[in-house]
């Protein structure tokens, strides 16, 4: 019996690609059955299926205490691989074919200011938030204010100004959980808050950035926004790395002398 | 429908060279926006009838399977997350991380009474030609 599950193991790790495909097919189909008789069509399968994504990743990385979700448990790597920014990236750039050019041309100057002011907005915000809960140096309250920017600009930005590692930890679970955040609540809030058009989707895109976050949200919300969302908020992190250790780390070290 | 497959890589991988030359040029080393600038090169080729004149007929099949492919790579992205690090970041870590989605969540129909009106009309026209 142990040569058996041997095998499967075997099986599971030297195939981890294909197995991956197996078990996202396997979570899509649960997800479509609970979407279909628990909540009666009301949430939408993929938004049941990344959160049950997310409860696996959390799971996973509490057995293996790595950082990479479920992924880190090594008969699942393949999940690590179909999930990764790579691949991402390249499915992102497939939802654009089919997308209306017209629709892109009208809202891009509206979408250029929201992701202006989505990056410089999301700054302050999080640096109040810093400041409130007790941390007065500019370099720290810039750190972590990046990351709420997203988890990349975080620790792009502490280790432009030299913050300390705990900063930039902090400033990376704070992108983190913005991501998921995104993920979970957008499909809740989509229709309240207008978001049902490509242009709202651009603008949304623009606003809140975070590329995993934006394109999942949108994808539980209605996948025919996605492009529009993906295009504004692909944007996000660059503009965020361009502005955090400098423009706006000026300002609140200014503000905290 | 390999022709499909290449024509997207292809574009992502302009795409990032673009975005990876902005990043030279702005020294911060990094891509911006190269995902934005593939989205938009796969749109112009798409879009042009010269171009799509060229490309062997079954290209769409290998575009299509791709798109289709999003979700399912999105739900193995998720998988990937590191949730545990969002729930162990502490208060500050989920305070601030949260106030940030809220209040774009607020500026979203803000920014939306700016969006042109005359969108869904001309898609419509659009569709009608």
């Amino acid at each position: 019996m142990k040569d058996v599950l041997d095998i499967i193991v075997k099986l599971f790790t030297a195939n981890a690609f294909v197995m991956s495909f197996l078990i996202v097919g396997i979570i899509s189909l649960f997800s479509n059955f609970v979407a279909a008789k628990v909540t009666r069509g009301r949430i939408h399968a993929s938004a049941i299926a990344i959160f049950i994504a997310l409860i696996l990743a959390y799971v996973g990385g509490k057995v293996t205490g790595g950082s990479k979700g479920l992924s880190d448990i090594s008969v699942f790597a393949g999940i690590g691989i179909l999930g990764s920014s790579s691949l991402r990236d390249f499915t992102i750039v497939a939802t654009s074919y089919g997308a209306k050019m017209s629709e892109i041309k009208k809202c891009g100057l509206i979408g250029v200011l929201a992701l202006l002011t989505g990056v410089v907005l999301t700054f302050f915000v999080g640096a109040i938030t810093a400041y409130a809960f007790g941390y007065t140096d500019a370099v720290s309250v810039s750190t972590i204010a990046a990351g709420t920017v997203t988890f990349v600009v975080g620790p792009v930005t502490g280790a432009a100004l030299g913050a300390e590692s705990t900063v930039i930890a902090i400033s990376i679970a704070a992108g983190v959980v913005k991501s998921v955040a995104v993920m979970l609540l957008t499909p809740l809030f989509a229709k309240k808050i207008g978001l049902t058009t490509p242009g709202a989707a651009m603008v949304f895109g623009g606003l809140i950035g975070t590329t995993s976050g934006t394109s999942a949200g949108l994808a539980a919300t209605d996948p025919s926004l996605v492009p529009y969302g993906a295009m504004t908020a692909t944007f996000y992190t660059g503009l965020g790395c361009l502005l955090c250790p400098s423009v706006l780390y000026f300002i609140v070290s200014l503000v905290l002398r | 429908m390999i022709y499909g497959v290449a024509l997207l890589a292809g574009c992502m991988l302009v795409g990032s060279f673009i975005g990876n030359l902005l990043g030279l040029l702005t020294g911060l080393g990094s891509d911006i926006g190269g995902v934005g600038f593939a989205m938009l090169l796969l749109l112009i080729i798409t879009n042009s009838k010269k171009a799509t004149a060229i490309l062997p007929k079954d290209y769409e099949k290998g575009l299509n399977f791709w798109r289709e492919m999003f979700i399912p790579v999105i739900v193995a992205m998720s998988a990937s997350q590191n949730v545990v690090s969002a729930l162990d970041g502490g208060v500050l870590a989920i305070t601030a991380g949260l106030a940030v989605v809220i209040m774009a969540f607020i500026l979203v129909p803000v920014f939306n009474k700016f969006t042109p009106k005359e969108i869904a009309k001309d898609a419509e026209k659009e569709g009608q030609a």
